[in-house]
């Protein structure tokens, strides 16, 4: 979105000072995936392609339906494949929507060293802004879904914008727009929350004791949510993580390293100046030239 | 190059070349790196032609370190092994502090605050060459798993803050001891100065059979 002024950062890559914010008055949005409405059709997969302008290239049939088999820098959204077995022996073929969750405290801006790289608008979305990107990685290092991906040949990150380019206009994003089943709801976050806890209690009285929604707490909630069968195990859905959080090395890297490091340092070169203005240069004498000559001539002369 | 005459030679032509090469990349890694590292030094990526430059340039450098350091501990690793009289030399540290060097034990061609320096770096420049490696994205990302490159990522800042830290008292210890920078610039100390800091090898060098000629140095 270079070029707009979108005015409505809450949050912004390495930086210390205020992003512009003055225009926040926004709801916070959402993006709903029911996985018990999806048919695994992959029309959110196109749609994304299509509104993106995004082309992989054609890989090769690796025996599953995961098709490409991971996100890439080209692919936003993935549809992943999982034949689970249930505590009754039955099978149920759970699909879940890849992509990123845009998190509430997002792991890939705080890990972020490019100012402005990584933008977190009023409405909840995570933004990579590509010009800023220095290709780096960290941000694929922060994210605890395991979602941006660096493209080799220009050296930037790319992941699901949410459409923000669409959002920002009034529209809904396009995986939402192509889904036949009404799988993926977008809207407010309130509204979706509320409308997901009538899916769950449908859920719940066709059997699915443990159907639930996924809005990881471990990062302050998420913007793209799921109503899950199983919400007790959402590892089940091809690796979904229990409960996310922004690693633990990354939080210690980014939260107590870089003041205390810098302050660290400062203090050496203090030390250096006081020292230096305390103690002085630790200079040669004219008696130490006399004595290291004599030693050397006393060298010489010996037998 | 012009020396007085009574010179005595610190460091070889070699020497110092291989030095400076060394301390060149280690100043090009740390304004490349502080700006990777903070948000408040991210100016100087514009040194290096801009974020996406500074992310290319800078492990490269780290290698080329990584090389001249080699150089340099193939040339002194034999002069900094640790000795009681080190230990002695840093009990007494207090009055080094205070430029009263009198009653200190005498030094080598090393004290053992150069020691302690040498050998930070022979093992901080490894280490940040190890965990530099897992993060380098452009070509390990994919063989290394997601938990390793974040503890590298932390451990290569945590590394690289203890080696500028260890780098401020080797820089600070130059301008300090006054005549130390022009034998890593000319190569040369006076008589004077080897009795006052390092008189066991002024010793040394006084004893040597033939005896070094300190007056009409080529």
């Amino acid at each position: 979105m270079a070029g707009l002024q979108s005015q409505d950062y809450i949050r912004r890559s390495a930086s210390t000072l205020t992003p512009p914010s003055i225009r926040n008055h926004e709801a916070e949005v959402a993006k709903l995936i029911d996985v018990s409405r999806c048919i695994g059709c992959k029309a959110c997969q196109s749609a994304c392609m299509e509104w993106n302008d995004l082309r992989g290239e054609v890989g090769h049939f690796e025996g599953s339906y995961d098709n490409p088999l991971d996100l890439d820098p080209s692919t936003w959204t993935l549809m992943r494949f999982t034949e689970w077995e249930n505590d009754k022996g039955d099978l149920e073929w759970l699909i879940r929507k890849d992509g990123c969750m845009h998190c509430e405290d997002p792991g890939c801006l705080k890990a972020c060293p490019a100012p402005g790289a990584i933008v977190q608008y009023a409405n909840g979305i995570v933004d990579f802004n590509s010009d800023a990107c220095i290709g780096c990685g960290y941000c694929v290092k922060g994210c605890p879904f395991d979602i941006p991906r660096i493209n080799p040949v220009d050296h930037k990150s790319y992941k699901c914008t949410l459409c923000s380019d669409r959002v920002a206009v009034g529209l809904e994003p396009a995986c939402v727009k192509a889904c036949p089943t009404g799988a993926i709801m977008f809207g407010s976050k309130s509204d979706m929350t509320a409308w997901a806890g009538e899916r769950v209690a449908e859920l719940k009285s066709r059997g699915f004791a443990d159907a639930g929604l996924y809005d990881p707490a471990g990062v302050g909630g998420t913007h793209v949510m799921y109503v899950l069968q199983h919400a007790d195990r959402p590892s089940i859905y091809a690796g979904l993580p229990d409960s996310p959080q922004i690693s633990p090395f990354i939080q210690g890297w980014k939260g107590v390293l870089k003041p205390v490091a810098l302050a660290g340092l400062a203090l050496a070169a203090i030390a250096g100046f006081l020292h230096s203005m305390i103690a002085g240069p630790n200079e040669v004498q004219a008696e130490d030239e006399a004595k290291g000559r004599r030693l050397l001539g006393e060298g010489d002369e010996a037998p | 190059m012009i020396r007085p005459e009574g010179a005595l030679i610190r460091y070889t032509t070699v020497t110092r070349i291989n030095h400076w090469i060394t301390a060149a990349c280690f100043v090009l890694l740390v304004l490349s790196g502080l700006s990777m590292f903070h948000p408040l030094f991210f100016f100087l990526s514009a040194l290096f032609g801009g974020g996406q430059w500074t992310r290319a340039v800078h492990p490269w450098i780290g290698i080329v370190l990584v090389a001249s350091y080699a150089g340099l501990v193939a040339q002194f690793w034999r002069e900094n092994f640790w000795t009681t009289d080190d230990t002695a030399w840093l009990r007494k540290f207090d009055r080094v502090l205070v430029n009263q060097e009198e009653g200190v034990p005498e030094a080598g061609r090393f004290n053992a605050g150069q020691k302690f320096v040498f050998w930070a770096m022979a093992l901080l420049i490894p280490a940040l060459l190890l965990t530099g490696l897992v993060i380098w994205e452009v070509y390990f990302s994919a063989v290394t798993p997601l938990v390793a490159q974040r503890i590298a990522l932390l451990l290569h800042s945590l590394l690289a803050i203890t080696a500028i830290a260890v780098w401020i008292v080797h820089v600070y210890a130059g301008i300090w001891v006054r005549g130390s920078l022009r034998a890593m610039t000319q190569g040369y100390v006076t008589p004077g100065w080897a009795w006052r800091h390092h008189r066991k090898w002024l010793r040394g060098l006084a004893s040597r059979e033939p005896a070094p000629r300190p007056e009409g140095m080529p």
